[in-house]
């Protein structure tokens, strides 16, 4: 497939660079509402939403955002698109707002939504961009659908709520609430490892695998990483870059001059 | 007295009952990433302590004062997000001038919390339960709490399993959190506190 075309765009979010499977990113929301397979779902079409729309409009902006406030930029741009999509959700699908609650405006911090951003919008055209998010919210809300259903399964007995195992199944309540979600991602990451494993001694390439920050957050080499608000690419220039976002910051992605149509990238 | 009752009974719930990651599952990376040594996790601990609690009173003011005056309540995460971002910032500035032995304890953490979404969701929950100011910072300081008590003994636990034995696949992160699924059923007996 041609790099960068849509198909393939659709595909690396799905299945190869999959946002929970592969790369382990946003676990907060993944983990508090996939309590059954509808609210997963819910959640990730939601964040399916806003990662394209903030993916397309990041793209078009791209040569009017200066790189220095570029984050607090990104940030404004996705949590408007997250306020109109819980205005909507309130009006048209107001018990999957219920459901989801405090965590629809918590999709702003989404490490997914800001590292799309950061590594594929704000360096692509618009329609890749557009397709890479939707993408990735596909292969999110997939991942999301899928544990939600497991977690359902186990702790009701259900599926989507329809009756599904026999009475003579008795629901494992726990996998229902708080301590089950963690149980949950426990084997799914174990599982990670053991097909990180085996393609290390296959030699096969696994450096994706597992490269969102489950990891040691202190010591995180991943630059790109979107839960850094300022740059730390270049250590050196990052107490100076410190001061001057912090300035900058209140201002946005406001009037600051274009400076050289981001020179540095 | 009503209102100290009430006060206390926020500062019971937020901080254990419903522990802000164990049950809210808010603030989970630094929680997994921050939780190797017990000295860094307390580290972690006060610095969250001091920003949520700040930035609670913050967005507080802001949403009372402003979008509530001007009718713009609809604008709440953006602006919150901008606030505690912006606080964030000023709050290293300002301690590093001011007072560079907190810096020095602190610092390295500031940048960490900045995203957290943590400190963003006790900001959209003390607007959610329609808490005032004051309530608004006990609620903020007690989630912090929380938050705190939960990765120092997270830390401590994870210091013990360094040395045991583990199947190869569960080293790590597996086993991190089933030490946290295990928390959070311990928490759970909390429940019958209130």
């Amino acid at each position: 497939m041609k790099v960068n075309s849509a198909g393939e765009r659709l595909y690396n979010g799905i299945v190869k660079e999959n946002p929970t499977f592969v790369l382990m990113l946003g676990m907060c929301p993944t983990l508090a509402i996939t309590t059954s397979a509808v609210n997963g779902l819910g959640m990730g079409l939601t964040t399916m939403v806003v990662l394209a729309l903030s993916n397309l409009i990041i793209s078009l902006l791209r040569n009017i955002i200066p790189n220095r406030v570029r984050i607090p930029a990104f940030i404004v741009i996705i949590a408007s698109f997250v306020t109109a999509v819980q205005l909507l959700l309130e009006a048209y699908i107001p018990f999957l707002n219920k459901a989801l609650g405090m965590y629809i405006p918590l999709i702003v911090v989404n490490c997914i939504i800001l590292g799309r951003a950061e590594s594929y919008a704000y360096s692509n055209t618009p329609l890749p961009s557009f397709f890479d998010g939707v993408g990735m919210g596909v292969g999110f809300t997939f991942a999301l659908t899928c544990i939600g259903a497991v977690r359902e399964l186990l702790g009701a007995g259900e599926l989507f709520g329809f009756e599904l195992l026999p009475d003579s199944f008795e629901p494992i309540r726990i996998f229902g609430q708080a301590p089950g979600a963690f149980f949950v991602l426990a084997a799914l990451v174990a599982l990670q490892n053991y097909i990180k494993n085996a393609r290390k001694k296959a030699g096969k390439p696994y450096e994706k695998i597992g490269s969102g920050c489950t990891e040691d957050c202190m010591n995180c080499s991943d630059t790109n990483c979107g839960k850094r608000f300022y740059d730390t690419a270049d250590t050196a220039g990052t107490k100076k870059q410190l001061q001057e976002t912090g300035k900058a910051q209140d201002k946005a992605a406001a009037t600051e001059t274009i400076d050289g149509k981001k020179g540095e990238k | 007295m009503e209102n100290v009752k009430d006060l206390l009974l926020i500062l019971i719930g937020s901080s254990l009952v419903s522990n802000v990651v164990l049950s809210q599952f808010l603030g989970l990376c630094p929680f997994l990433g921050v939780s190797r040594k017990t000295n860094t996790a307390a580290g972690m601990g006060t610095a969250v302590i001091f920003v949520i609690t700040l930035a609670s009173g913050v967005a507080g003011v802001i949403y009372k004062f402003v979008l509530e005056r001007f009718h713009v309540e609809y604008l709440r995460t953006i602006v919150f997000i901008l606030v505690i971002a912006a606080l964030v910032q000023f709050v290293e500035m300002f301690l590093r001038k001011a007072m560079p032995s907190l810096y020095e304890a602190l610092g390295v953490y500031l940048p960490l919390i900045t995203t957290n979404c943590a400190v963003l969701g006790v900001a959209i929950t003390n607007v959610q339960k329609e808490y005032g100011i004051l309530t608004g910072i006990v609620n903020g300081f007690a989630t912090a709490v929380g938050f705190t008590v939960a990765i120092v003994i997270l830390a401590g636990i994870r210091e013990k399993l360094e040395y045991n034995d583990i199947p190869k696949p569960f080293r790590g992160m597996p086993l991190v959190l089933v030490t946290a699924g295990l928390m959070a059923i311990a928490f759970c007996g909390f429940s019958g506190l209130l």
